[in-house]
């Protein structure tokens, strides 16, 4: 495999969108209402295709996704925690989705390699984070158990944002405007949910937001031993 | 035409009239039937063909959401990258056939949270096939092939039912099967021409799940309770019989170009009737797990049981939500 900077920045990003997509298909079946079904799928079917596309451009995308150890994965601690609860997917849909419609948003416009599959994606993702801030919206202002679950759930995952705006090699975007454009949305959604902007710091005090650098947390391991087994139990096999 | 205006004057007395002729109306409603018209929503009908309709719609509308778990069971372990996005495309479209068809069922005046308890309670069915388990990736193509497959046969006619909005929904459900019965041949034929193990992996799927399709028809026509007003109200087009028929013909072919055989000695070509003999189909297996005592009943009602369930916040915040923001839509009140 090449480990130029472009195959660095497209393994990062491809391995988010991997990442997420595998945990939104483990909703199939367990999702709140039937529309949910629908909807959680096609964002999981989104990002699946963006994250072909991405390990493509860095080699072949089955070796990628299927031969490679936890270590070697480049995705943001964010998107490999587990689904938890409706409001946990939802939090963690609020925030990746709107960090990945600014950044795609930026690399659209510029001549760089990412410019072609962005322009495309970016009108995905504004959909997968329309459907983020509307939900919410009804869970931080519907009941009383909703507000509490919403909050809840932006508070734990808050400790895994700070790791989206450290500078990836090979892409072109400034981080700290990145974060002060997904600060100020995220709090606007949240204040119009009524929910309280978490406070504590945007990383956790170990790992520090490492997941970039193939730092993982533990429910990863088996998330990955399940989506690899079948593969890894055939070798050299097509399927 | 005639028959047409004949209905529209029945449903007009019944506007105006109150107290309407229900023999006009059997009389209209019959005439319309036999003259392949489609009957509509605010039509008048026969109840006991409005009871029939929500039960075949809603058993229909269960055994998609139902039929959703063992496949999605390999979502998660899907071998490759291009498979794990044919597959969750398909769990998705089994989603999007639910809600056609409960919205379907609503427009013959039952909600999707009634048809829901229902289902959850025991009171309605879903297709039996459902409560076998999926055991290896090879049966997410068997089930493709020999289960969608037995679907869209059972389906196609129902394309051309007399109740209108089933019969359009049909049209696109048919259209999704068809494409998940060739994804799932697909899959197959990569399995059978894949390493021995990955062929003896298909078999096996194809084993397990040949006389479980078969069943999909329902019991014979001789021991089938509701078949002869169904298709006295063309609702149902062909008999269990000739629809199980029809298919095991089209399987035959198919399980050759596989690479794979059919678990039946007794399949032959019979050359006077034009169609394959096949052997005696187990009905006590059928009636066994339609009773409940299938390999994954309690499974598949549990899991959905608890996802309602455990979901009831959820819509009941969405409801809250929208109760307490339902004024801010439209032009805001001074």
């Amino acid at each position: 495999m090449t480990t130029t900077v472009t195959a660095t920045a497209a393994l990062a990003l491809g391995d988010d969108a991997l990442v997420l997509s595998h945990r939104l298909g483990e909703w199939a079946g367990h999702a709140p209402v039937l529309e949910e079904e629908v909807a959680l799928a096609n964002i999981a079917l989104d990002l699946l295709g963006q994250a072909r596309v991405l390990l493509s451009t860095a080699g072949d995308e089955d070796e990628l996704a299927y031969l490679r150890e936890e270590r070697a994965f480049t995705n943001l601690q964010l998107v490999e925690q587990p689904n938890g609860d409706f409001a946990h997917t939802i939090a963690r849909q609020l925030y990746f989705s709107t960090y990945q419609h600014l950044l795609y948003a930026r690399l659209a416009v510029t001549d760089g390699e990412f410019a072609p599959l962005a322009a495309k994606a970016v009108k995905e993702v504004a959909y997968h984070r329309d459907h983020a801030e509307q939900w919410t919206l009804r869970l931080g202002d519907g009941t009383g158990l909703s507000h509490e679950r919403m909050q809840r759930a932006c508070d734990a995952l808050w400790r895994f944002t700070g790791e989206m705006f450290l500078p990836v090699e090979g892409l072109a975007v400034d981080g700290e405007q990145l974060r002060s454009a997904w600060l100020e949305s995220v709090s606007g959604v949240l204040r119009r949910a009524t929910l309280t902007v978490p406070e504590g710091p945007q990383s956790g005090a170990w790992t520090a937001g490492a997941g970039r650098q193939g730092l993982h947390t533990e429910p990863f391991g088996r998330m990955l031993a399940e989506m690899q087994h079948l593969h890894r139990s055939h070798p050299g096999a097509s399927w | 035409m005639a028959t047409a205006a004949a209905h529209r004057t029945a449903q007009a007395q019944d506007a105006s009239g109150g107290a309407a002729d229900t023999g006009a109306h059997q009389h209209a409603f019959d005439a319309a039937v036999a003259a392949e018209e489609r009957i509509e929503p605010r039509d008048w009908m026969p109840d006991a063909y409005r009871a029939t309709l929500v039960r075949q719609i809603a058993q229909h509308a269960h055994s998609e959401i139902i039929g959703m778990q063992p496949e999605a069971n390999w979502i998660t372990r899907a071998p490759s990258l291009r498979r794990k996005a044919i597959l969750m495309a398909k769990v998705q479209d089994e989603a999007g056939h639910g809600l056609y068809l409960y919205s379907a069922a609503e427009t013959l005046g039952v909600g999707r949270d009634e048809l829901l308890d229902k289902l959850h309670s025991g009171s309605q069915k879903y297709s039996s096939i459902f409560n076998y388990p999926t055991l290896t990736w090879a049966d997410v193509g068997a089930i493709g092939w020999l289960v969608d497959g037995a679907a869209i046969t059972n389906q196609v006619p129902l394309c051309r039912c007399s109740y209108g909005p089933y019969a359009r929904a049909m049209v696109r459900v048919c259209k999704e099967e068809s494409f998940h019965q060739r994804q799932g041949y697909e899959l197959l034929l990569a399995l059978s021409r894949g390493t021995a193990e990955q062929h003896a992996m298909a078999q096996d799927a194809v084993d397990r799940w040949w006389w479980p399709s078969l069943m999909m028809f329902g019991p014979p026509d001789d021991a089938s309770r509701h078949s002869a007003q169904s298709m006295a109200w063309k609702i149902k087009r062909h008999s269990n019989d000739e629809l199980r028929q029809r298919f095991v013909d089209i399987c035959v072919p198919q399980a050759e170009s596989l690479g794979l055989t059919l678990p039946d000695p007794d399949l032959r070509w019979n050359e006077e009737r034009g169609h394959h003999d096949f052997g005696a189909i187990d009905w006590t297996e059928f009636h066994e797990v339609l009773k409940g005592n299938g390999p994954c009943n309690e499974q598949r009602i549990t899991q959905r049981r608890r996802a309602h369930e455990e979901g009831a916040w959820v819509r009941e915040a969405a409801a809250a939500h929208a109760a307490k923001h339902s004024g801010e839509t439209g032009v805001k009140q001074a």
